[in-house]
This record gives C-alpha cells, sequence and structure tokens, in this order.
C-alpha cells in the first residue's frame, strides 16, 4: 500500500475541501476502498476519513414523509430498524442478503453507492482494464466472462454493478443528496451511476470532492411496502454478489396493480429500472403471463456482452417474473432467515398492510 | 473393540479407557481465545518483515526490476533479487528423489508460472515492505502463456501421484466393451483448486550463530529440517523447526515450499530474524494445487446390470517444470468389480505452479468422475443407484486380486441408506418437489481412501512420580492430532490422560513422518503405543525382577499395565505403582523408543482400504437453477475410531468439501495469461455457513488385526470421496440436467 495522508476533518466543508484535491478519496468503512488499496488498484494520496462528521449517521423522517438516510448509516442498522425495514421491506431485505454480517455492520450507505465493479479483471493489475487504465482495453471482453452485463454495456467495459441496496433504490425513485465544492445538489439515484459508453473510468455523475450526504426515499416509496420484494439469484447460498436481482414493489389497489416498480441488478454497470415492464403492468390484474410479458419487456434492450453470460438474459427474466410474483404475494411478515434468497421458504405468512 | 496387545512383549498387555473417548479437543479453548500460537505470532527482538514480488506473467524473463526505487522506500532495509540472494548449497532446481519437488529460489531470471516469486522486500514494517514490492515494477520479456488441458504435447507420465504406475489393467476392456448390453460414455472435468487452508504459508527465520530456528506450519517436520539442512548445506540438528499449530494445511503444507525458504533466505541475507506471511494472493502459484482434470470413463454391464468392462483414463497437467500428476483414474482399482478394468493417463505440461498432494489427491478428482459414471450407468441399465453398486460390490480387490484386509462398505451402504431414507428416492429424475416447489434430488456415491502407513517414531517416559511423558513430533493441523495421540499415549502407558504430557510439534522430537495420506494416527499412533509398550516391558522387569516387589517372579505370567499400576496377570490383586517400582530402583525415570511402519508382509498379502457410502439431497429452484445441499449422510468404516468426537469433525470436514467439489470450488484460469482471476477468498468459493447441509456421519464398526496394532485406518480425507459424486449425482437426480463440468453452476443447470 503506498503511503498516504490522513485527514480526519471536523466539517462536512472541510471535507469537500480536502477531497476536491487530486489524489484524494474518501474513506467511509473502508471495506472495499481499503482492499483495494491494498491489491494496489486504487492509490489515494490523502484520504479523508469521514466517519466522524457530524450528523450522518441518522436515519430521519422528514415531514413531507420522505425518510433520509444518512451517508454513514450502516447497511446492518439500516436493515435492522424496524421502522425502515418496515417501509422499504425490499431495501432492507437487499440490504441483508449482501455480503456477510461483519462487512455489513461496517458497511456505509455512501459506500455502498460507490462500491467498484467485481470485474476480476478490474481487480488484477496486470489485466487491461479501460476502468482501472483508461484506454487500456478490456481483458474481460474476451476472457472470464460468464457473470457479466447484459445491459447498457460497451465494447469498453462489460462490468456490472454489484451493490443489492441501489437495486431497490432505483425502484423507488431514491435520490441521493450531496455536498459539493459548487454547493449542494441533489441527484436522482437513477441517473447517478453512469454507463460504461466511452469512458468507463466514469463511474458516477460526481464532482471531484463532492460528499454523499444521504440517500432520500420519497414518499410515494412506503406506499409499495405491503407488496415489496428482492431476489437474487446468487452461486453460493450467501456472502455471494448477485449473479442476477431484482426488486419487485407493487401498490395495489384492490385485485389490481395500480403501480409498479421494477429494477434489475448484477445486469449492467448500474442499477436498472424497467420502466416498460412497470407501464405494462399498471391498472392490470396480475397473472404469470402479465408477469412474464413485464420480464420480456424489462430485457427487451438485453444482450449478451459473451457468448458466456448469453443464459444472464433468461435468468434474469425469470427472475423479474418471480420477484413480481411474489410482491403480489405480500410482504413476508419477517424478512425471510435467508434473505432474497429462492431457497427462503415461499410458504408461510404475507403481510397486509 | 479386543484389548490392545503388546506387540514386542506379548507378555504384558496395557488397559486404558482414552482410546474410544469423545474427548474435546485440547487446543480448543487455545484456539478460540487467540493463546493458541500460530507461526506467524512468532515474536522475536529485531524482527524484520520480508514480503513477496511475484510475476505477473505465466513465462518468460524478468528484465528489469527498479530496486533503487524499492530501497528508497522508506523503511525497506534491503531488496533479495537473483543478483544478491544468498548462495545456497544446493541447486534449487535439483531433484534426487520423488519428493523432492523443485523451488523458485530466486536462482535466475526466468518466469516459469503466474505469482512465482521474482524478489523479496525486507522492511521494517510490513507496510513498507509491502509498497517496496509495488515499486519494484517488473518489466518482462514475456512469452505466450501454455494454459488449459487443450494445451500441446500430451504424453504418458511415466508415473501418476507418489510413483504409481500410470497405466494398469486387468482382463480385456475392449472385448468387454464389445460384447456388453449396455454401455456408457462420459467425460468429466474438474477444475485446478487451491488449497487455500485459512492460514496462509507463513515463517519467521532466526539465525543464532551457526543454528536456525524457524517457526513455520508444517505437515512434516523432519522433512522441511532436512530440506532446509541441504539447500543451506548445514548440519540438521542445527536446525529447529516448530509447528505447533497449523491452521490448515490439506498437503500444501507437507513440504516446505519455496516461499518459507526465501524468508529463511532473506533472515541470511540481512542478518538479522525475519517474517515472511504470504498474501492470500500469492498462494495461488508457488505452494501447489490440485491439478485440473479431463476424465473419460467408459462402462459396460451384461443385461443384469453387471459390469463387464471399465475404462478410467485421466487427463491432467503439470508444471513445464517438474512433475505431479494426479492419479484420478486410480480410484477404479479398488471399488467395484469388473472382469476388466483398465486405468490410464496422460498429461500435459503448462505454465502454472506445480501441482501438489491436495485433500484425496486423486481420489477426489477421481471419485467425483467415477461415481458420475457408476450413476449413468445405473440409469441405464434402469437400476436404483445403490442396488446397482450393491450388484458390482467387490469383494477381493478387483484390480489386484487380494483380499480386503476389511471391508465394512456392505454395512456403510445399509446403515448411511436406512439413516438417509433411500428408499423414498423416485427412480427417474426430475420427480420429486418440496412443498415450495423446489426440486428435490437423491444421490450417492461411495467414499474409499487407502489405508496408508509411512513411517514414524515415539519416545515414552515413566517418571518416578508415577506420570509419563510421551514424545513425538507430529502436527496438528486443526484435526485434532495432539488430542487424539494423547489418547493412544495415555493408553499405551495404561495412565490417565491427566497423568501424562504429550509432547509434540517440534522437529527435534522423535520424527513423526508426516500428516498425509490420513495415516498420521495409523502411524504415530503405532510408534506411540510401541513406545509406551518398550517402557512398560522394561518397567515389568524391574519389578518382576526383583524379590522385594509383590510382582516379583511374574515375568512369564506377564503384567497389565492399568491406571499407574503394574498388576499380575494370573492374579490382580498382586500390584504395585509405577512410582513405587522406580523408588525401589532409585531411577528418577525410565524411557524407550518406538517405530512404525508398513508392514511389509500384510500390505503384499491385503488391500487395506477405509470405505463409505454418501447419500445427498440437494434442491435446485426449476427456474433459476440455483442449487443448495440440503442434507447429507455419510457412513464410514475405517478401522478402530480413537476420538469420535474428532473422526465426526473430520468426516463432516470432507463432506462439506465434497459439497465444495461439486458445486463451489474453481479456479478461474484465464486460458490466455495463465492468470488465476479469483484468487481471494471472496471469489474462489468455498460453502459458508448456508451451504452447509444437514450433516450425519454414521461410524461403522470395523475390526481390522492386519493394517497395524491400533487397527486404525485414516479418516482425514475420505470424507471427499463419495460425497462429491453423491451431490452431482443428487443434482441429476432433482433436474435430469446431467452436468459434467464441475463444479455445476447455475448456468449449465438452464442454459
Ligand atoms: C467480500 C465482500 C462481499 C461483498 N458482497 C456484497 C454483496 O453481496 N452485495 C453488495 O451490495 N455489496 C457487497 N459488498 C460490498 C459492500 O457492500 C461495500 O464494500 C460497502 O458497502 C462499501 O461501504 P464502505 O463504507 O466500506 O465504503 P468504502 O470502502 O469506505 O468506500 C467505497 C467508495 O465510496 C467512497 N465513499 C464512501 N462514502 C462516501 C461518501 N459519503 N461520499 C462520497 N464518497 C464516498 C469512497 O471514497 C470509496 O471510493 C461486499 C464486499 C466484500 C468485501
Ligand atoms: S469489463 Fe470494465 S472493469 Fe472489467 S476489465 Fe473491462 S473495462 Fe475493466
Amino acid at each position: 500500500m503506498n503511503r498516504f495522508e490522513y485527514l480526519r476533518p471536523a466539517t462536512a466543508a472541510d471535507a469537500v475541501a480536502a477531497a476536491a484535491q487530486p489524489g484524494a478519496a474518501y474513506l467511509a468503512a473502508g471495506t472495499n476502498l481499503l482492499d483495494l488499496m491494498k491489491g494496489g488498484i486504487a492509490r489515494p494520496d490523502t484520504l479523508v476519513d469521514i466517519t466522524r462528521l457530524p450528523g450522518l449517521d441518522t436515519v430521519e423522517t422528514l415531514p413531507d414523509g420522505s425518510t433520509r438516510i444518512g451517508a454513514l448509516v450502516r447497511n446492518a442498522r439500516l436493515a435492522h430498524d424496524a421502522g425502515f425495514a418496515r417501509r422499504y421491506p425490499a431495501v432492507a431485505e437487499a440490504l441483508l442478503s449482501g455480503a456477510s454480517p461483519q462487512l455489513r455492520n461496517a458497511a456505509t450507505a455512501g459506500g455502498n453507492l460507490l462500491q467498484r465493479t467485481r470485474c476480476t479483471y478490474f481487480y488484477d493489475t496486470a489485466s487491461a482494464c479501460n476502468k482501472r487504465q483508461p484506454g487500456s482495453g478490456c481483458d474481460a471482453l474476451h476472457g472470464d466472462n460468464r457473470l457479466h452485463a447484459v445491459l447498457g454495456w460497451s465494447e469498453r467495459c462489460i462490468a456490472t454493478h454489484p451493490s443489492d441496496f441501489c437495486v431497490p433504490l432505483a425502484a423507488l425513485d431514491a435520490v441521493v443528496e450531496t455536498h459539493g465544492p459548487a454547493g449542494p445538489r441533489e441527484i436522482p439515484l437513477e441517473a447517478f451511476h453512469l454507463l460504461p459508453g466511452d469512458a468507463p473510468e466514469r463511474e458516477t455523475v460526481l464532482q471531484p470532492g463532492e460528499l454523499i450526504l444521504a440517500v432520500r426515499l420519497p414518499p410515494q416509496a412506503a406506499e409499495f411496502a405491503a407488496h415489496s420484494r428482492y431476489l437474487k439469484v446468487r452461486e453460493r447460498t450467501s456472502y455471494a454478489f448477485a449473479v442476477a436481482s431484482a426488486a419487485a414493489a407493487l401498490r395495489m389497489e384492490g385485485d389490481r396493480v395500480a403501480e409498479a416498480r421494477i429494477a434489475l441488478g448484477g445486469v449492467a454497470l448500474k442499477p436498472w429500472r424497467a420502466r416498460e415492464a412497470e407501464a405494462l403492468l399498471a391498472g392490470q390484474k396480475p397473472d404469470a403471463a402479465l408477469f412474464r410479458r413485464a420480464a420480456d419487456a424489462a430485457l427487451a434492450d438485453a444482450r449478451p456482452s459473451a457468448p458466456a453470460n448469453a443464459f444472464k438474459i433468461e435468468l434474469a427474466r425469470r427472475i423479474v417474473a418471480r420477484a413480481l410474483t411474489l410482491a403480489a404475494a405480500g410482504t413476508p411478515n419477517r424478512i425471510p432467515a435467508l434473505p432474497a434468497s429462492p431457497f427462503a421458504h415461499q410458504t408461510g405468512g404475507a403481510h397486509h398492510a | 473393540m479386543p484389548e490392545l496387545k503388546l506387540n514386542q512383549a506379548p507378555a504384558h498387555v496395557r488397559h486404558g479407557s482414552n482410546m474410544g473417548q469423545p474427548l474435546t479437543r485440547r487446543d480448543g479453548v487455545l484456539k478460540v481465545t487467540g493463546a493458541a500460537p500460530y507461526a506467524a505470532d512468532s515474536k522475536v527482538e529485531g524482527l524484520l518483515h520480508a514480503v513477496l514480488a511475484v510475476s505477473t506473467i505465466a513465462r518468460g524473463r524478468v528484465t528489469h526490476l527498479d530496486v533503487a526505487a524499492a530501497k528508497a522506500h522508506p523503511g525497506v532495509v534491503d531488496v533479495m533479487t537473483p543478483e544478491n540472494r544468498p548462495a545456497l548449497a544446493e541447486d534449487p532446481d535439483a531433484k534426487t528423489n520423488p519428493f523432492m519437488f523443485r523451488l523458485d529460489l530466486l536462482q535466475n531470471d526466468r518466469v516459469r508460472y503466474p505469482n512465482q516469486p521474482i524478489a523479496v522486500v525486507i522492511a521494517d514494517t510490513l507496510e513498507a515492505a509491502t509498497e517496496g514490492a509495488a515499486l519494484l515494477a517488473p518489466r518482462y520479456e514475456t512469452e505466450p502463456a501454455r494454459a488449459g488441458l487443450d494445451t500441446e504435447g500430451r504424453f504418458s507420465p511415466n508415473t501418476v501421484g507418489v510413483g504409481n504406475p500410470a497405466e494398469a489393467s486387468h482382463g480385456d476392456v475392449e472385448a468387454g466393451l464389445a460384447g456388453a448390453a449396455k454401455r456408457v460414455e462420459a467425460t468429466y472435468e474438474t477444475p485446478a483448486q487451491y488449497h487455500n487452508a485459512m492460514e496462509p504459508h507463513a515463517i519467521v527465520a532466526h539465525f543464532e550463530g551457526d543454528r536456525l530456528t524457524v517457526d513455520t506450519p508444517s505437515q512434516g517436520l523432519a522433512m522441511a529440517q532436512g530440506r532446509l539442512a541441504g539447500l543451506f548445506g548445514m548440519d540438521p540438528k542445527n536446525i529447529l523447526v516448530r509447528s505447533p499449530f497449523l491452521g490448515g494445511g490439506f498437503g500444501s503444507k507437507g513440504f516446505i515450499a519455496g516461499p518459507q525458504i526465501l524468508g529463511v533466505l532473506a533472515a541470511k541475507l540481512t542478518g538479522r530474524p525475519v517474517k515472511l506471511v504470504l498474501r492470500r494472493e500469492h498462494m495461488y502459484g508457488p505452494v501447489g494445487h490440485r491439478a485440473p482434470t479431463r476424465q473419460t470413463l467408459r462402462l459396460a454391464t451384461d443385461g443384469d446390470g453387471a459390469l463387464q468392462a471399465l475404462h478410467h483414463h485421466t487427463l491432467t497437467a503439470s508444471s513445464t517444470f517438474d512433475d505431479f500428476f494426479e492419479p484420478a483414474s486410480d480410484i477404479a482399482h479398488t471399488l467395484y468389480a469388473s472382469p476388466a478394468i483398465r486405468t490410464s493417463h496422460e498429461a500435459v505440461r503448462v505454465d502454472s505452479g506445480t501441482p501438489l498432494f491436495m485433500r484425496a489427491p486423486g481420489e477426489a478428482t477421481g471419485s467425483i468422475a467415477l461415481e458420475s459414471a457408476i450413476d449413468e450407468m445405473a440409469e441405464a441399465c434402469g437400476m436404483d443407484p445403490l442396488e446397482f453398486r450393491l450388484k458390482n460390490y467387490a469383494e477381493i480387490e478387483p484390480l489386484s486380486g487380494k483380499p480386503f484386509s476389511s471391508k465394512a462398505l456392505r454395512e456403510c451402504y445399509r446403515q448411511g441408506a436406512e439413516r438417509f431414507g433411500w428408499s423414498k428416492r423416485s427412480l427417474a429424475p426430475r420427480q420429486m418437489r418440496d412443498a415450495d416447489g423446489l426440486l428435490v434430488g437423491y444421490g450417492m456415491g461411495t467414499a474409499t481412501f487407502p489405508a496408508l502407513m509411512f513411517q514414524a517414531n515415539a519416545k515414552a517416559i515413566i517418571k518416578r512420580d508415577g506420570t509419563g511423558v510421551v514424545e513425538s513430533g507430529t502436527h496438528d493441523m486443526g484435526q485434532g492430532a495432539w488430542t487424539a495421540f494423547a489418547q493412544v499415549a495415555a493408553d499405551s502407558l495404561g495412565l490417565d490422560i491427566e497423568q501424562i504430557e504429550y509432547r509434540a510439534g517440534r522437529s527435534d522430537l522423535p520424527d513423526a513422518g508426516i500428516a498425509g495420506g490420513s495415516a498420521h494416527t495409523a502411524t504415530a499412533g503405532t510408534a506411540i503405543h510401541r513406545a509406551g509398550a518398550a517402557v512398560i516391558a522394561k518397567l515389568a522387569a524391574l519389578a518382576t525382577e526383583n524379590p522385594d516387589s509383590p510382582l516379583y517372579g511374574a515375568g512369564n505370567a506377564g503384567v497389565i499395565a492399568r491406571e499407574g499400576r503394574l498388576h499380575r496377570r494370573d492374579d490382580e490383586s498382586r500390584s504395585e505403582t509405577f512410582a513405587a517400582i522406580l523408588d525401589r530402583a532409585g531411577l528418577d525415570q525410565i524411557e524407550e523408543s518406538g517405530a512404525a511402519a508398513t508392514d511389509p508382509a500384510a500390505a503384499g498379502a491385503y488391500a487395506m482400504h477405509a470405505h463409505g457410502a454418501v447419500f445427498a439431497e440437494v434442491k435446485v429452484d426449476p427456474d433459476f437453477g440455483q442449487i443448495r445441499a440440503t442434507r447429507l449422510v455419510g457412513a464410514f468404516a475405517a478401522g478402530r475410531i480413537i476420538n469420535p468426537k474428532l473422526v465426526r469433525s473430520q468426516l463432516f470436514g470432507g463432506m462439506i468439501w465434497g459439497v465444495s467439489f461439486a458445486l463451489h470450488e474453481h479456479a478461474a484460469v484465464d486460458h490466455r495469461t495463465g492468470r488465476v482471476m479469483n484468487p481471494n477468498l471472496g471469489e474462489y468459493h468455498i460453502p459458508v455457513n448456508a451451504d452447509v447441509p444437514a450433516l450425519e456421519a454414521i461410524t461403522v464398526d470395523e475390526h481390522d488385526p492386519h493394517v497395524n496394532d491400533l487397527g486404525v485406518k485414516g479418516v482425514g480425507e475420505i470424507g471427499i470421496t463419495g460425497s462429491a459424486g453423491a451431490v452431482a449425482n443428487a443434482v441429476w437426480h432433482a433436474t435430469g440436467v446431467r452436468v459434467r463440468n464441475f463444479p455445476i453452476t447455475l448456468d449449465q443447470l438452464i442454459g
């Protein structure tokens, strides 16, 4: 690991000033950043430790009914906040399906949004990677790419964004509150991460030094609480990133879907909102055929980035259809012991709000 | 179990009740409280930290290292490269016996595999050494990497595994295939796997004058000492290797590996004690791995489902510069009766580190292929897989024609099947579902592992206070060897376990050989048992030859050692304590040695193997293909069980590894570069808690008078065999899809 300056600013403004300098990086829990530094993938000159900044570690309900999650709220704390989990069960389920208990105890909300891809060529400094070293090429393109993107990728980069948390956040219209050198601003989560295009090294719309203060869920997000699920297919039962995943949330009126929200994970370099699929569901009576049509619509633009990942397209369709089915059946009273897993018992009580 | 008899002095028996008890491991509390010292915990005054720089290419030459930049980094003390590496007394490329593996000790600028050490940076702190290694920024002259089993240049190795013939046969396989009613031919692939012991290879090396002390995890202390002595031109007596605890070894710590020796070289170069701990990703190269295989099985049966021919062919890979050929086909020698059996091996050479023994080397890889093929053959015959295996039960070892020294496999099948509920299995696949609609499959596999003996020595001491000391340089890799050997030792002296001290884990104790081949308990245990016997005989002589002893004259009748006393065998009311005997003789202590090795007569007359039957239940999501092993029942017959609790843990560990083999583990090798792309435990998947099924390990009674004095067969490796195949067969039974490319991944089920 390179030698670096370590700063612990007392205010957000000081943090932003320090982190705006070239070569500086924010340090939250470090569960991603420190691994990258140990592997020589990230070599910041200055670490700006934000974990002692005041006021960023609370979950608040705002007067308009929004929920504001401070950037430093730990993943585990958020998921186990009973009030939060009741209002946004798919978010809690997604959080609990990620990483391991130890990691979730440490990992922060802001860090989760900004975690880097898990593309193994990105992590291997001996490989060419446009994201790590712009213009060097993409060794994943003809390499071990079984789990790479099927949506929104470019020849420059076929990686996926690994976050589970971001998937239901995207579905529920979350907004990211930031503070940058140019002052505060708000960015819809859906517009926060960038697709690779010609510049996969640009990962988000954040400006240098821009600090995430909070993630906000709008008042409407809670209206889906009774019919919200996250479903994550993995290569082992726990402690694995998604091969593909989906968040599905329905606002039911009688036996009809008034409004649907769908987002996919593990398929693109950002959480993938499926608006066409949502539109198909509005006003309809839920059934298997409808959900399958929605799933087809969600993946309509998908194409494999390599033959090895072609299977993910049909897999993702099936995940969307199942997630919708589970959501329609009702949010369970308790988050299953194996959150978001196909092996979570599907039978058992549902909660009707 | 019959009472243990003394071999050397059959007049005397010892009576102990320690063996067979489910004692809790003695190291458990130390480990969970952090008090157990592992090699890297060793603290020496003035310690420096060494970090490897490793090659990123698979093949070529290092043309430049920025040594100046590394040295300029604050805290860096020195950089060891081929230019300044201290001289060795022996060429690291020399190979005078098959157990001597060529090492990469900076002997030149050549690169022959990814992650080969190319320099060592030594610094005041670990951080400085790590950054120094990064600053070396090597440049290379790169040649194309040769990777994968499709590499050119297939050849037939002379031997496979540990000197086994690469080809073996009996009967005419081609004729058997030609004339058969039913035939199956299938090819299975197993990937490269890495041992990934929790504890990385680590060493703290410390020269004091002409003496060298190293703390390093070792499964073979005396061999490590000998290897160091050869390389450094030292008298082995001047080298002390300490390894009280290993955080797992699985074969990768059987021989001292290159990186550990580089730690010693760094100490020599700097004249200061040095600690070198491998980074996880550095373990994917210089410390061995399980080689990949492509196995083709050809089987044929008559109309009744009796095997007529079995051909097991393996293509594997070794490194370009040394020989280890995964003996995967050899499993077919023992398991199923067939009038014609042939096993054969081919290999290619790839730019990887040299493969090595990895828990059940050959058996694990061979088992998953053979058990899958047997399942396919049973299916072709329309038979239940258990019925098919019973139909083809080997009453004698098929290839050698030798009788088995013992074989309670039929009982394993019976008990395992009953406990598992095998009879509820549908014959056809994809018939069973659970309440949630998940596909349910049942599969089985036969487990087998040879009952081996290597060589070991032990010393037993009886002290004047009536307590005992037993010494043998045995290795506790986490299997609980300390505890099991202490049990054997206590019984060998007729003492309670609290009355003895058992010393192990150092090279200055009697050479206990190697903890490998599932033979450590059998071999070192026998040596301990014999050392105890010998010292009891000596004690008995002191008593029976002394007129003042109540045992005087009992020489012919013999004595029984029990609870610290010798009793006259024909009159147990006459007895004397150990302490009284030594007291009268005016001796502070008496000691004797014991040794154990293969008994050539028994090995010539009998086929000696442990056996087992493993039954697996898996669930598969019908849409996603995501798989979960939900239940595993294994029944194993492995001779005498010294400690049922430890044995169960070993069997569980093996069974979980079987799940891992079937469903998770693989090194993702990029065939363009030969690099392993998942060299960390985040991406190199092994089962996590949620993947570990409900486990049950039954030990079936088996009395084996031939394997060794104790009647012990090993249990360290057998658990993997059978289990991996059982899981794979269960996946087929759940889904109707036969995946032959391991591990079984969901894309192969739904793709
Ligand atoms: C083995 C392993 C398995 C994992 N599995 C999963 C999984 O299954 N699903 C999943 O979703 N995640 C998984 N994770 C990722 C984990 O969720 C992230 O590492 C974690 O959320 C990052 O949070 P952190 O606080 O540690 O961030 P850090 O590592 O401290 O920071 C990450 C990045 O965000 C930046 N940053 C942090 N906070 C802010 C802020 N407030 N403003 C601006 N920039 C900021 C940092 O500069 C850095 O670039 C896994 C991680 C590991 C190591
Ligand atoms: S897919 Fe993206 S992250 Fe992976 S190697 Fe290519 S450019 Fe780098």
